[in-house]
């Protein structure tokens, strides 16, 4: 009897209360940041994978190094390029193509349907990434540091919390801009974003100082936020950090600054038109395989 | 099992591997696609060995890392090619249901589905170490090459790496959620214990057995061998065996995995019919 009465109160009351306008795009981000961080609770042997994965890249080449006998710090720079692929690689498969992925399971339509801003949807995508990446990070540092005796000597705490938050903003500002990008990719994404990995570790001294390449290539490649955000923390965190650095630490900050605003601007305009393309030609949310 | 069932499977299976590998988009792009990934993994290499070396290839530690990294390109590109038709035909098209209901023969329907990657895989061994020849002053000689080592070596390598792909269908066959790590995972784990691109003296001694034990390890050896001979020859991991040696572990082992690998595909394939796993998608 007490839920026959629940259940017609529940289908007879009015909305207590309708978020509109900031408290909506606030609470978008919040409910697709949740998915992101609750779903590795739910799939924890995922994590194993996510650190193993990396690893597996950073022991072949510190052994490379070893075998070459490098000096140490380049074990770190490796241990520290290791830790960042999981940000790059989250970026590339979790974010650039997420629309994709949502495509081709049919929620994509269901997204630009919702009354909620899709940008808040890419920012909340991104916050619950990053946060879930930081997690694989840090392991992937820890376990590397542990097994090859890195050490690590702070010069600027300020300038390195700085450079890591530019760089995460400009990166995840990157993939948010990509996602759409991608979703006009059509089959051709999941290549794309499969195509995107060794080329930008090569490109982004993942394993190397960026300052071992030419200039107009290092400069080429300083448009991915990486490349001058693990240039300008291997100044900040290794002794010998300084005389492989690209640019100026400072530089780097304000370059990356710039990048976060270019990137999160542009991924607004082009989310624009690809809802623009959505309503009126019907063709964005269609699946083909 | 009849002969041309198998053969049908295996030619149908190539062909529609080619198709969906490659029919995405233009042959231009594609030709670049398959090059770029296998190239910029080499560069990466050259780089961090010519920054430590002073820009000095003349060692023999340098055929060593660049041969070898080329050559491990035939390992993703085999084993994954053939574990990852279960994940594409299962949760991507969805048709893996069909191809067990139709008259073929599936483990020789998935090493068909190979065919496509060791194609795209061989040209960028080949391009990889045309670039290393013309571009890095790796010292290979046509006329010094032991062409007869070389292409028994291939030969056997290519199909003990599908062989193994088989082994991780059958294994993709029973998991759900980790699928496509499973290959990826093999193969970078083989990547280090094979000393694909460094001596295994380098690993820690109690870690060596492992790379003992794998024959990729040998079959980068004689690779390494028939191409580079002395220069090959100069390291200590196996400086102690003679090429025939060499190539009968290489056979010893490839049997064995081989024989594994037919067994736990059966295996995994009954477990996978009996739990009606064949047509299960996770949308993961």
């Amino acid at each position: 009897m007490n839920n026959q009465q629940g259940r017609g109160e529940a289908l007879t009351r009015p909305y207590s209360r309708k978020d509109i306008g900031w408290r909506l795009f606030l609470k978008t981000i919040i409910a697709r940041a949740y998915p992101r961080l609750i779903g590795q609770q739910r799939e924890v042997s995922w994590l194993v994978f996510d650190v193993v994965m990396p690893m597996l890249g950073v022991i072949a080449y510190v052994l490379v190094y070893r075998a070459l006998n490098a000096p140490e710090d380049y074990i770190g720079f490796v241990v520290m390029g290791g830790a960042m692929t999981a940000f790059w690689m989250n970026v590339l498969w979790s974010m650039s193509s997420q629309l994709y992925w949502e495509k081709e399971q049919g929620n994509l339509a269901l997204y630009i349907m919702a009354p909620n801003s899709m940008m808040a949807i890419l920012l909340g995508m991104a916050l619950g990434g990053m946060l879930a990446t930081a997690m694989r990070a840090v392991a992937v540092t820890l376990l590397g540091s542990f097994m090859f005796g890195v050490t690590y000597e702070v010069t600027s705490y300020f300038q390195l919390f700085s450079v890591f938050m530019l760089a995460m903003a400009a990166l995840y500002g990157m993939g948010m801009m990509m996602a759409s990008a991608f979703l006009l990719f059509g089959r051709e994404a999941w290549h794309m974003a499969n195509l995107a990995q060794e080329p930008i570790f090569l490109a982004s001294g993942f394993y190397f100082p960026i300052k071992s390449l030419p200039f107009w290539v290092a400069a080429g490649a300083s448009i991915i936020p990486l490349t001058l955000g693990m240039d300008a923390m291997r100044q900040l965190i290794f002794p010998s950090g300084f005389q492989f650095g690209f640019m100026t630490v400072r530089l780097e900050i304000i370059i990356l600054a710039v990048l976060s605003v270019v990137f999160i601007v542009t991924a607004k305009v082009l989310l624009a038109y690809i809802e623009k393309i959505a309503v009126r030609e019907g063709r964005i949310t269609e699946s083909r395989r | 099992m009849q002969t041309s069932t198998s053969w049908r499977s295996f030619r149908m299976a190539a062909w529609l591997g080619w198709l969906i590998e490659s029919n995405w988009t233009d042959p231009f792009l594609f030709a670049i696609y398959s090059i770029v990934k296998p190239l910029s993994g080499a560069a990466i290499l050259v780089i961090m060995y010519g920054i430590i070396s002073g820009g000095n290839f003349n060692t023999p530690l340098f055929p060593y890392i660049y041969l070898g990294n080329a050559f491990y390109i035939y390992v993703g590109a085999v084993m994954t090619g053939v574990s990852w038709a279960v994940v594409d035909d299962r949760e991507h098209y969805k048709t893996l249901k069909y191809m067990y209901i139709a008259p073929i023969y599936i483990p020789v329907y998935l090493l068909g589905r190979g065919v496509a990657r060791f194609i795209t895989g061989s040209i960028a061994v080949f391009i990889t170490i045309v670039a290393g020849v013309l571009f890095l002053k790796v010292p290979l000689h046509w006329a010094e090459i032991n062409w007869g080592l070389f292409f028994v070596t291939l030969i056997l390598g290519v199909v003990m790496l599908a062989l193994l792909g088989l082994l991780l269908a059958g294994i993709t066959l029973t998991v759900a959620r980790h699928e496509g790590f499973i290959g990826e995972a093999t193969a970078g784990a083989l990547y280090i214990f094979s000393g694909a691109v460094f001596p295994l003296d380098v690993l820690p001694e109690w870690i060596r057995p492992i790379g003992y034990f794998m024959p990729t390890t040998y079959w980068l050896e004689l690779l390494r061998r028939s191409l580079v001979g002395n220069v090959a020859q100069a390291f200590p991991t196996l400086a102690n065996f003679s090429n025939l040696q060499i190539l009968g572990i290489l056979l010893g082992l490839s049997i064995f995995f081989g024989v594994v690998s037919i067994w736990v595909f059966r295996y995994c394939d009954s477990v996978a019919r009996e739990r009606g796993l064949i047509d299960r998608t996770t949308n993961y």
